[in-house]
Formats: structure tokens, C-alpha cells, sequence
């Protein structure tokens, strides 16, 4: 047998118990009824709440491209944000795996190491995809036009998508760092909290202080929704001196980087882990 | 004798807050067998069975599973192992009947050889009938059969049990014996922490006794109790007498045991021990309620030997 084939083999492998296991944990989403329904509410409400009580207050604040209508502003943004939200059950899934000792049970088993990670940051990745959707739905239900065509659309959600699949790789980092589950959750909320209300995703960085505003304008979650926004509605949309590209461009390198980062850290994490 | 499967050879693990887990611990599985991991809490058990199913590498010493070493060829030795922990670890949203698949697949089993087997597996545990039920649904019993069906899917050569029965009401606590027996009949071999030593008694040809991380005896349940010298006299006390008593009996090592509530001794000279006590007890005053001088039960073997002062005595005698 060649290297070659081996290797082969050993991806494919990788492959199956990648599916066997995305598998798995989307079952459990289906199947745990009262989570999926509420998971699925949660961002829902979550938008409208922030569309109708901030919406009269911020229309004037609004760059042009708006139209003075704050639901142009926030769905980009929201989505940016249901993106990063959306990697935090990635943490938990693994953490309640690690604490029934079913993580020890696949560590026992001749299955490829990389595969419960990439099997539940992938199945992540299909829950945030349907949230995204519905909330692109209800937004386009609630007054949201795109300017830039179906393809502008499409692909700001496959930004949006591939930058929470990254924040997947850092909370499964989390996940399997943090042993406590309740410190995993102030954790979380201790950095994604501050970090999108510290971003454009509700409002135009403009009216934060100074020092703020330096450091609002030129974090992932800013670029990323600027990027969306940008994508969904054309260079009107963003502040001067941004281009769609360049945003663009820059939140998908924020993506490799996190991956770049976060992926081996977590898959080091999960091999030698011991409770 | 043909090759043991497993052979544990001068084994230390030291915990990074301090603590050794295992102590230059030596020991050898013979295959086909059920053999029995005996020890307080902390002695080391579930430290060695994460060694053995490659969760965990020692610090030094080695391991061999079928003639693999567990830190050079971890993935060979996952082939031919099963593991089965100390909770259920399957998926409670999951049918018993999906669980135990995935596994197989996980083995790296194909699909359709992983459903054959997973119905020869139901068959095997009794299990069935409610086999399209979510999980969650399952008694205790019932989530622990499943466990170690998964575990069997891939037809291990050997079986780690860390406390398989730990929590199971009696009837389901049979069940599993039965399941572990016909196992071991059929030349699984089956290595499983207890700390009910009737269970040990019951199932296991050979036993291990460990404590502080390191082996105080070993051999069959008939050896162990031979070894630790015969007999033992065991008196009942009237609550409020016990301290005194036992500060009386101290020269003959007396111990509450606390699973029975009872005073125990070690009886090496039998009649005449138990005379020896008598005596000392009618210098104190003291009438114990009822007397009994009878042949050790593992119990016996198992508090004298991890009592502090005979694992002091062992290894003063190691190193002397």
C-alpha cells in the first residue's frame, strides 16, 4: 500500500466519522423540541426588540443608503451578530459532551481526531444557517430591500457564516478549556456581549467617544457587518474611505486568522484532554 | 499459558497538582478472563482504565494491549478495546438502537454492518423491544446495558468496566452480571473496577487489590482471602461502647467497619484470638451483643490490606 493511498483512505475516514457525528448533533437539535423552537424564537424577538425600541430614536443618525429606515441598518447587522451567537452552543455542546464522558468515549475509540470538532462546528454551522435565513425572511417581511442584487445577498450570509463557523473553532476551544459550565457562559458573555454593542452592528460608530470609536471601528464584528452591510446594500451603506471589497476582503481574513488560531488549538485541546 | 492481552509494567502517573495516581504499579491480564481492579476511592482504578484506553499516557513504564503499546500504536489498541465509564455515556435524545450504531460506525464499521450488528447487540442485552426509545426514556439499568452494548459493537478483545454496577438497582445489577459472564465465556476478556467486593467475589477469576497507586496483593478471590491469614472475629457493640472498645481490642488491630457496623479483627489463630479478645474486653467491662469468629470474606481482605498502618507494613517490608 502506497503513502499515498493510505492517506486517501484516512481522509475518507475522517470524512464518515465527520457525518457520523454532524449527524448526531443535529439530531439532537430536531429532537430536543422546546430547544429548537426557543433557540429559533430567541433571535426573532431579539431583532424586533432592537428594531422598534431603538428604531425611532436612531433614524436620524443613518447614512443615506438607509433611507431612514433602521431596519436597513439592523438586519445586516444582526445577522453579523446571530453569526457569532450562533458559535456559542459549540461551547456547551462540548462541554456537556466532555461532562457525560461520551468525549472520553470517542477518545476510545479508532476514530479520527479531528472529527468531533468538525463534526459539531459543522452542525453549528447548519443551525446558524437556518437562523440567518429566517431572519433575512422576517427582516425582508418588516421592510428590507437589498440594493445589490440576490448575489450581493447570498453572499453577505456566506460571509456572515464563515466568520461565526470560525468563532465555532474559538468557543470549542473554549468548550473543552473552561471545565465549569457556568463560567463558560460568563465567559461568553463577557466577550460577546460587549464586543457587538461595541460594534456598528446597532448603531453607526460615529457618536461613541473618541477612544471608543477607535477601537469600535476597526473590530472583526464591525467589519463583518460593514462588509454585510456593504454587500446588501452597495458602498452608500458604509463610511467613507470603506469599500465593499476591502471589507469584504477583510472580514474573510479575520476568518482565516481565527481559524488559523483557533482550529489547532482546540483540535491540541481535545487530544490531550484529561478530566 | 498463552500471552496475557494486557500487561502494565512499572506504570507511574503523577497528576500535575501533586498527586500520584499510580505508583510503579505491575500487572498482568491473562487473556479470557474477568478480571477484578479492587481499591478505596483515589486508589487509582479509574486512572489506570483511562491509561489502558489510551485517554491518558503514563509518565513511565509501559503498557501493552494485544501486544500494542498504548502510546506508540493508540489507534491499534482502540481497535481491540471497549470501554464503558463510570456514567452512561450515550446520547439521551438518541434511540438506543441509533446509539449503539453510531458507535459501530465509529468503529469504522459500514453501514450496513454496523445495523447487523447492532441487532445481534440489542438480542444479546435484552434490550429490543425498546430499542426505538429515545434514551432518555431508559431506567438506569437499562441506559447502562446500552452503554456496554456500544461498547461491545465493535467486538473488542477487551472489555474496561470502570464500576459497571455503581448506582444499577439489584435486578439490573444480575443483568449485567449474566451480560459480563456470557462475555468472558466467549473469550472477551473483561478488566472492571468495583468497590463492591461481592462483586468481585462473584464475577472476577483473578483480582487486583491497589492502594496509593501502587498493587498490595493479587490472585483469586480463594488466594486472597488464604493470604490475609484466616479467620476474623466480628462483634456487635452497643453504639456508645464503641470507642472504648476499640481502644481495648487495639492490640489486635480491632477496625469499625463502618458497610457493617460492626467491630472486626483479624483472627490468624483463630479460637484462641477470639479468646485473647474476650479476655481483654471482660478487662474493660465491656459485653458485646453477639460474637462471631467465621472464615474472611473479601471484605476482610480488603480492610486489612488498605487499612494505613498494613500498607506501611508492606512497604517496610519491600524495602527492607
Amino acid at each position: 500500500m502506497t503513502t499515498a493511498t493510505i492517506s486517501r483512505r484516512r481522509f475518507g475516514r475522517a470524512l464518515t466519522h465527520t457525518g457520523v457525528i454532524t449527524r448526531r448533533n443535529l439530531l439532537a437539535n430536531v429532537r430536543l423540541l422546546d430547544v429548537l423552537i426557543l433557540s429559533t424564537v430567541q433571535p426573532i424577538v431579539f431583532m424586533l426588540m432592537f428594531l422598534y425600541v431603538f428604531g425611532g430614536a436612531i433614524q436620524g443618525a443613518l447614512p443615506p443608503a438607509a433611507q431612514g429606515e433602521y431596519v436597513y441598518w439592523l438586519l445586516p447587522g444582526i445577522l453579523a451578530q446571530s453569526a457569532v451567537f450562533g458559535s456559542a452552543p459549540t461551547a456547551y455542546g462540548l462541554n456537556n459532551d466532555r461532562a457525560k464522558g461520551v468525549l472520553d468515549r470517542f477518545r476510545s475509540l479508532p476514530m479520527a481526531r479531528s472529527a468531533v470538532l468538525t463534526g459539531r462546528t459543522l452542525s453549528d454551522l447548519v443551525r446558524s444557517t437556518f437562523i440567518l435565513g429566517l431572519q433575512l425572511v422576517v427582516g425582508v417581511a418588516l421592510g428590507f430591500r437589498w440594493h445589490n442584487g440576490i448575489g450581493g445577498v447570498v453572499a453577505a450570509i456566506g460571509v456572515a457564516l464563515a466568520f461565526g463557523y470560525a468563532c465555532s473553532w474559538l468557543m470549542a476551544f473554549i468548550g473543552l478549556t473552561i471545565v465549569n459550565s457556568e463560567a463558560i457562559q460568563a465567559a461568553i458573555y463577557l466577550v460577546v456581549f460587549p464586543m457587538t454593542l461595541t460594534s456598528s452592528v446597532f448603531l453607526p460608530t460615529r457618536t461613541m467617544p473618541g477612544w471608543l470609536q477607535a477601537f469600535a471601528e476597526h473590530q472583526p464584528i464591525t467589519i463583518v457587518a460593514n462588509a454585510l452591510r456593504g454587500l446588501t446594500l452597495g458602498q452608500g451603506a458604509l463610511p467613507t474611505g470603506h469599500t465593499v471589497t476591502g471589507e469584504t476582503l477583510l472580514a474573510l481574513a479575520w476568518t482565516a486568522g481565527l481559524l488559523a488560531v483557533f482550529a489547532p488549538l482546540a483540535i491540541r485541546r481535545y487530544r490531550r484532554n484529561a478530566n | 499459558m498463552s500471552d496475557p492481552i494486557v500487561t502494565v509494567d512499572e506504570v507511574t502517573k503523577q497528576f500535575r497538582d501533586g498527586t500520584r495516581a499510580l505508583d510503579g504499579l505491575s500487572l498482568t491480564i491473562p487473556r479470557g478472563i474477568i478480571y477484578g481492579l479492587l481499591g478505596p476511592n483515589g486508589a487509582g482504578k479509574t486512572t489506570l482504565i483511562r491509561i489502558l484506553a489510551t485517554l491518558l499516557r503514563p509518565d513511565s513504564g509501559t503498557v501493552r494491549i494485544a501486544g500494542f503499546d498504548v502510546t506508540r500504536h493508540p489507534t491499534a489498541v482502540r481497535d481491540r478495546i471497549g470501554l464503558a465509564g463510570q456514567f452512561a455515556a450515550v446520547d439521551d435524545h438518541l434511540t438506543g438502537r441509533e446509539n449503539i450504531a453510531m458507535i459501530g460506525r465509529l468503529y469504522g464499521l459500514p453501514r450496513r454492518e454496523a445495523n447487523a450488528r447492532t441487532e445481534q447487540v440489542l438480542q444479546r442485552i435484552h434490550l429490543a423491544d425498546a430499542a426505538d426509545r429515545p434514551v432518555r426514556t431508559y431506567s438506569g439499568g437499562m441506559r447502562r446495558r446500552i452503554d456496554l452494548a456500544a461498547s461491545l459493537v465493535g467486538r473488542p478483545q477487551v472489555l474496561f468496566l470502570d464500576e459497571p454496577t455503581t448506582g444499577v438497582d439489584p435486578a439490573s445489577r444480575q443483568d449485567l452480571w449474566h451480560l459480563v459472564r456470557d462475555l468472558a465465556a466467549e473469550g472477551t476478556t473483561v478488566l472492571l473496577t468495583t468497590q463492591y467486593l461481592d462483586e468481585a467475589d462473584q464475577l472476577a477469576g483473578r483480582i487486583a487489590v491497589i492502594n496509593h497507586g501502587r498493587l498490595l496483593t493479587e490472585g483469586t478471590a480463594t488466594e486472597l482471602k488464604d493470604r490475609t491469614g484466616g479467620a476474623v472475629v466480628e462483634l456487635d457493640i452497643a453504639a456508645g461502647q464503641r470507642d472504648v472498645t476499640l481502644r481495648a481490642l487495639e492490640p489486635l488491630d480491632a477496625q469499625f467497619a463502618t458497610d457493617r457496623g460492626r467491630i472486626v479483627l483479624p483472627a490468624p489463630d483463630g479460637p484462641l484470638t477470639l479468646r485473647h479478645a474476650l479476655r481483654l474486653l471482660d478487662q474493660a467491662d465491656i459485653t458485646p451483643t453477639d460474637v462471631a469468629l467465621h472464615r474472611p470474606t473479601l471484605d476482610d481482605v480488603f480492610l486489612t490490606l488498605t487499612r494505613p498502618n498494613t500498607t506501611d507494613r508492606i512497604a517496610a517490608r519491600r524495602a527492607a
